[in-house]
């Protein structure tokens, strides 16, 4: 047991943690000012891809994670035009994205590529630059977070989104642009999970493979409700999740069954997913949502 | 500030909400807005406040005409509003609250420090006492009406628009309330209020326009009118304001509660050892300011809070139903008229046909065929007409979905689906909200005959007329606890304020 | 007038995903004329094209009733996808372990160990969310990951042949296997897979409808969906009903199982499944959450599917995931009617995460 517990555990763990945190956070955007967003998942998938796709042609991988921001960001405009200006159901509208880029990257990348599967490789000195094992995504992470708590509770836009989250009636009496500010925080949502994803595929790995995110989005999600929607605790939450992610990989080949075989990978496979249903479980209980969340605004019904 | 609404129209959908309205509203008086329930008072003062858009017309504000389309629009000109149901922001502060949309400080840093001066000297201005920095779900309904006039104020409101401001005060609080109009009125600013109680409009208002049907019937002082010719205009005809009842004859003891105490899912307590009976043949009213413990105690009797949040003796016709839950509560006779209609009485997409059997959907007749898992359709129907035909349901077409009908007719059918059952106990609550005068005594009437063919009645109200109208005793409410008990013939209103703040008959 | 507009709205939807789908093709710098050919076109010749579509269309129906009686109950069953691969190694594995049963016990034993595993693997998200209110997108979700997974241990490491390289199960008893339709339809050859399952799939379209509409049961389901609050007023037990719900929504996910172990490949196959649970989704919104709805819907998709083969084969650049793509487009078109259709959005239990 003791070779499992090292640093590399725990810069396992940070690696893991960081694209669920910019997703996270990301999520925290959106569902503060009441919208649901449960397409995390294929707005990481979308920041994914482009990075991959874009770094690969323009040999940079800032301008990829770019690119990547801004593809998500325009189908988080898009998830916003369905859900804000034709009130559809949330859910099932993320469901659509998620489901989008199940198929979409693929058939740009079989256009672009010639090969469905994944993207080219990418080497080594394009990819996102890291200090030893530490990535510089995970170190803008945490300014993201500390920024996130100042903005949301110091400034006039964060007071505002959170208004617009929970009572967005009240936020229209007092004058404040309801949609706009929600299409705000979908937009940033776009953004974060956008650049949580280009983090997966060209600072984590250096391609892009189909449904690379295996989940992340969801268990960012599930993240976002285990903090509480707060942005720190919403972090911990992250760290948690990749500390379980971590453990998984270091398990693997190293515990064995009291028969001296190797656990079946599958099995250390479920660990994460698990460990999200059990604290989703644990924990919604106590968890108070933004009081207008998943509610669409429409003043004249 | 002047305000005139010109040839002000506005339609949703298929209904007309206001008829080319002129309503003048002189500088610097109280003008009261009177009308039922769908007259279109509110919507006209939202269009006012640039919630909406009127279709046509104009909105003058000191003779100038104005384009108000949207709430900051109004704003900037002077106009605040305080709503029926209060646009606060729950979690927040106080402070948050009513600084938010004009949040002093820069784009990136919030200056609370200089907001909460802000408050203070307002509030000390106009009397107004509040704790700037308390989370408005802390405070007490007459607290945040204040945070509610505070915000307006914050804005440098010239005019105030207030709707239903005295639905949720008790009697003092409503001179209280009265007082504080009359100092705004001293300094100059112009205060309409929206309302359907005539006795406040007689009381603090210096004219009053009545709406009707969507268009203005009247445009009167109020020194020169009375209830009885307001009420008339209000509906069109002669207006019974009081219920016709013979006294009751009540029987055995239908209801026992003994040590009810009910604790809220944040754990206060909501209700307090109250005791209390009711006979067949009687109606035992409940009055009080909503918010104390009225929507828990018909909960509880009806069987929809979990048992833990329960403590306390229900006995029915003897027997302790505490273990019961809903659906057997309704199988041995108990029915119930739930406060909120939409989010407890009715199935809104359903037809009214499906709604008519909501409670008894399970059991004979409605379930028949297979082992009573099919539903029976002619029977469904069947009990759908008879609710609708005796209960003047409109339009009496059962396969409408329920959304389709309105307030008053809405309640008609649940009113109609309970007592079907037939009941022995009726807990019914807040009959009438909502709900145009015409299907108002048209319920009463209901109730008293319910009564009077030997129901127990559990009534509740927050309309002090109706509760003392039709009570044979009258119960209290205050804080969870029962603050006495009264007999409601000879009560005042007064005694019975004194009660529902606290105090002591 | 209803009825017209129940269909205009999905016909609508599916003309806007395709026009969208157009303009994909075109940026990939493939003809959209021609891709669209190749999908639609395959689909109805005789016997193959019917054939096949039909074929496809069975797991679509299952899953797309799942989807839609999940739906009336308020819920959004994303499970569709993991409760199928349970239920089709249940049925496998009753097949295998049990081979020596007569046919006539054999094949009932398999349906229900099928539908009991679907239901059974639905049941706990719902149990999830009835007893901790957490919300079932997730959990299902979760649990479509590890259903892959354990089935995944499940066959390669107890049931696959030694030596197989493909991973899949042993073959199922001969006695469990039921008739494809072209032993009995003149001019359908016997090698075409579509099979008995494709009739139960119509009969448990007839079952749902009688459910949902003509029973208690069904009343329940619906007003829970409708207003969780109302239904509680009315005596239903909102916990209650959302297991239940699950439990009916993951039975008809596992009928796929049917389909394809006892009527096509007559063994577990590993990853059988062409998101047959994802489509599902877009199947049930599609079809409004009708049986009716869902067979029309479930057809077209099934269309797209045998399309998507040939597109693979004879476009430039256009992948058959270009279905994935219409189907997601058309969720996103139905969701956003829900401007149109006034009133109802059909939240009840579902929305709130």
């Amino acid at each position: 047991m003791r070779s499992i517990v090292t640093l590399s555990l725990l810069f396992s763990t940070i690696r893991l943690a960081t694209p669920l945190v910019w997703a996270a956070i990301g999520g925290l955007y959106s569902e503060r000012s009441g919208v649901i967003n449960i397409a995390l998942e294929g707005l990481m998938l979308a920041g994914a891809f482009t990075a991959a796709a874009v770094t690969f042609y323009t040999h940079s991988p800032w301008i990829g994670v770019g690119a990547a921001a801004v593809a998500a960001a325009f189908f988080a405009l898009l998830l916003g035009v369905v859900c804000i200006r034709f009130k559809a159901n949330e859910v099932v509208a993320g469901t659509g994205i998620n489901i989008l880029f199940l198929g979409l990257p693929a058939v740009l990348s079989g256009a672009l590529f010639l090969s469905s599967g994944s993207t080219p490789q990418i080497p080594r000195d394009e990819l996102l630059p890291a200090f030893g094992q530490l990535s510089v995504m995970s170190i803008v992470a945490v300014l993201l977070v500390a920024c996130t708590q100042y903005v949301l509770y110091r400034t006039r836009f964060g007071l505002r989104l959170r208004a617009v989250g929970e009572n967005p009636e009240a936020a229209d009496a007092a004058g404040i642009r309801v949609h706009r500010l929600r299409y705000a925080g979908v937009i940033l949502s776009g953004v974060l999970a956008g650049v949580g994803g280009a983090y997966l595929s060209i600072g984590q790995s250096s391609l892009f493979t189909r449904n690379m995110t295996a989940g992340r989005g969801f268990i960012a999600l599930a993240a976002l409700i285990f903090g509480k929607w707060r942005p720190v605790p919403t972090m911990l939450a992250c760290v948690l999740f990749g500390f379980a992610d971590a453990l998984t990989i270091q398990m693997q080949g190293v515990v064995k069954l009291p028969s001296g075989e190797d656990v079946p990978v599958q099995f250390i496979q479920m660990i994460p997913y698990v460990v999200t249903i059990v604290v989703l479980a644990g924990f919604i209980g106590q968890s108070r949502a933004p009081g207008a969340l998943g509610v669409a605004y429409d003043k004249e019904s | 500030m002047k305000l005139e609404l010109r040839d002000i129209s506005k339609r949703f959908g298929a209904v007309l909400a206001n008829d080319h309205l002129n309503i003048t509203i002189p500088s610097g008086t109280i003008h009261a807005i009177v009308g039922e329930n769908g007259a279109g008072k509110s919507t006209a003062m939202r269009i006012a406040y640039g919630f909406y858009r009127a279709d046509s017309g104009d909105i003058l504000v000191d003779d100038q005409v104005r384009d108000i389309r949207a709430p900051l629009d109004a704003i900037a000109l002077g106009i605040g509003m305080v709503h029926q149901h209060f646009m606060l922001v729950r979690p927040m502060t106080v402070t948050e609250n009513i600084v938010l949309g004009a949040e002093p400080g820069s784009a990136v840093s919030l200056d609370l420090k200089q907001a909460a001066a802000g408050i203070r000297a307002l509030s000390a201005e106009f009397k107004l006492a509040v704790d700037a920095d308390a989370v408005v779900d802390d405070l007490s309904v007459g607290q945040q009406q204040r945070v509610e006039l505070l915000k307006a104020l914050y804005r440098r409101a010239a005019l105030l628009i207030l709707d239903e401001p005295t639905a949720v005060l008790t009697p003092q609080e409503v001179e209280e309330f009265f007082g504080i109009l009359r100092r705004m009125r001293e300094q100059g600013k112009t205060v309409v209020i929206i309302t359907h109680k005539l006795s406040e409009v007689l009381a603090i208002s210096d004219n009053v326009t009545v709406m009707r049907d969507g268009k203005v019937v009247g445009n009167l002082r109020t020194n020169d009118t009375s209830a009885a010719e307001l009420a008339r205009l209000m509906v069109g005809r002669d207006v019974l304001l009081r219920v016709e009842k013979a006294p009751a004859k009540a029987g055995a003891t239908v209801l026992s509660v003994r040590d009810l105490s009910i604790a809220g899912r944040d754990g206060t307590r909501r209700l307090d050892k109250v005791s209390f009976d009711v006979r067949a043949g009687e109606i035992v009213g409940v009055a009080g300011v909503e918010g104390n413990g009225q929507t828990e105690l018909v909960e509880a009797l009806a069987g929809l809070l979990p048992h833990s949040q329960v403590a306390g003796t229900i006995a029915f016709n003897g027997r302790d139903i505490h273990q019961l839950n809903a659906r057997r509560r309704r199988e041995i006779g108990i029915a119930h008229v739930p406060e909120d209609r939409h989010r407890r009485g009715l199935l809104l997409e359903f037809s009214l046909a499906e709604n008519a059997i909501l409670g008894v959907h399970y059991r004979a007749p409605a379930a028949g065929g297979l082992g009573s898992a099919l539903l029976n359709t002619r029977a469904i129907g069947q009990r759908a007409e008879r609710v609708i035909r005796e209960f003047d349901v409109r339009p009496p077409n059962p396969a409408l979905p329920a959304r389709a009908l309105s307030g008053g007719n809405q309640q008609k059918l649940i009113i109609g689906r309970e007592f079907e059952l037939p009941p022995t106990l009726l807990l019914i609550s807040q009959p009438t909200r909502g709900v145009d005068i015409g299907a108002i005594e048209f319920i009463h009437r209901k109730i008293v005959a319910l009564r009077d063919n030997g129901c127990a009645v559990l009534l509740v109200s927050a309309e002090l007329e109706e509760v003392t109208a039709l009570s044979d005793r009258l119960l209290v409410l205050h804080d969870g606890r029962i603050a006495g008990e009264i007999d409601p013939a000879e009560a005042t209103h007064e005694q019975i304020g004194l009660l529902m703040t606290g105090g002591h008959a | 007038m209803k009825l017209f507009r129940e269909l205009l709205f999905p016909a609508i939807a599916v003309v806007c995903a395709f026009a969208v789908g157009a303009i994909v093709v075109l940026l990939i710098g493939d003809s959209p004329v021609e891709t669209f050919r190749l999908l639609l076109g395959s689909a109805f010749s005789w016997p193959d094209g019917i054939g096949y579509t039909l074929f496809f269309a069975t797991p679509l129906i299952f899953t797309g009733l799942a989807v839609a009686v999940a739906l009336r109950g308020g819920l959004l069953n994303i499970g569709a996808e993991g409760q199928l691969y349970v239920a089709a190694f249940a049925t496998a594995w009753v097949g295998i372990t049990f081979a020596s049963l007569p046919s006539l016990l054999l094949v009932p034993l398999c349906c229900l160990a099928g539908i009991s595993a679907g239901a059974g693997w639905a049941a706990i998200p719902g149990v999830l969310k009835a007893r901790f209110g957490s919300h079932e997108v997730i959990n299902t979700i979760m649990l479509n990951f590890i259903a892959v997974a354990l089935v995944g241990y499940l066959t390669q490491y107890h049931y696959r042949i030694p030596g197989d390289p493909i991973m899949e199960t042993a073959p199922i008893g001969g006695a469990a296997h039921i008739p494809r339709l072209g032993t009995f339809v003149p001019g359908l050859p016997a090698r075409i897979p579509l099979n008995v399952a494709f009739l139960l799939a119509l009969f448990a379209c007839w079952l749902v409808y009688v459910l949902l509409w003509k029973t208690k049961w069904g009343y329940e389901i619906r007003a829970t969906g409708q207003s969780p609050s109302a239904a509680e007023y009315g005596g239903v037990s909102i916990r209650k009903e959302i297991v239940l719900t699950m439990a009916i929504s993951g039975a008809l996910a596992g009928m796929v199982g049917i389909n394809e172990v006892l009527g096509y490949r007559y063994r577990y196959y590993d990853g059988f499944s062409d998101n047959y649970g994802f489509t599902g989704i877009a199947v049930a919104l599609l079809g409004r959450n009708h049986p009716v709805g869902v067979i029309a819907a479930a057809f077209l998709f099934a269309v797209l599917q045998r399309g998507g083969v040939p597109v693979d084969a004879f476009t430039q650049h256009v992948s058959k995931d270009i279905v994935l793509i219409l189907q997601a487009l058309v969720i996103l078109f139905v969701a956003a009617e829900a401007l149109f259709r006034r009133g109802n959005r059909g939240q009840g239990a579902l929305g709130r995460i």
